[in-house]
């Protein structure tokens, strides 16, 4: 039963990723293509977890750690490249 | 025993999944920028807690673990999901937002989106001031 619940997250999370690229791809604010940026990380954060349990290690729980650092640090990297026109002022 | 923890290891990833989808799919129904914001840094944030919650299940009931590194993802994207989510705005409100439409800050410095930072001689000398 777990398999099945595991293949519909699974399915759940690709559709979103794939919704999320129409976001980028048409904009039309740059508003909107950095919150794309931002849901793509945390889709592939949650779809590394789900294939952790998959395949029953715990390995990937650490490059879901670092994905979702340097997402949080590339979102914020960005704004401010928007906002201010330099990122390190 | 073995049917409870594989029903609720399941319901968590069918709820994460559907909340997951939910989110995503927010960003491209709504129709503004700023109610596009909600849908992601809500939504999808508590999909995420689901799967970590199921993942938190499965080790422990079914392999016989428990480990902190669940807790720690956790603790990170709340924390910084609404973070985030107010740079995002601020990009926004810079890009679209005139001034004259936001309200007073009730201060003596303007937004910061608009304004420079005050500098930190005029911080020293308003502290002299007062």
């Amino acid at each position: 039963m777990i398999t099945y619940a595991l293949f519909f997250a699974f399915a759940c999370f690709g559709l979103g990723l794939l919704f999320n690229l129409w976001r980028i791809a048409t904009g039309p604010e740059s508003a909107d293509r950095i919150l794309a940026l931002d849901t793509m990380v945390i889709n592939i954060i949650s779809l590394l977890i789900l294939y952790g349990i998959w395949q029953g290690t715990a390995v990937y729980y650490e490059a879901s750690m670092l994905v979702a650092m340097v997402g949080f640090v590339s979102t914020v990297a960005y704004c401010r490249f928007v906002l201010r026109g330099d990122i390190i002022e | 025993m073995e049917l409870v923890t594989e029903i609720l290891v399941s319901f968590f990833l069918i709820l994460a999944g559907l909340f997951g989808l939910v989110g995503s799919f927010g960003l491209i129904k709504l129709k503004d920028t700023m109610q596009r914001l909600h849908a992601p840094t809500k939504a999808t944030t508590l999909g995420v807690g689901g799967v970590l919650i199921a993942s938190i299940l499965y080790f422990l009931l079914v392999e016989g673990g428990f480990s902190f590194h669940e807790l720690l993802i956790t603790l990170f994207l709340f924390l910084t999901a609404p973070i985030s989510a107010n740079f995002i705005a601020k990009t926004y409100i810079q890009a679209r937002v005139s001034e004259d439409d936001v309200p007073a800050t009730g201060t003596d410095f303007g937004w910061s989106v608009y304004d420079d930072p005050p500098l930190i001689e005029d911080e020293r000398e308003r502290g002299q001031d007062a």
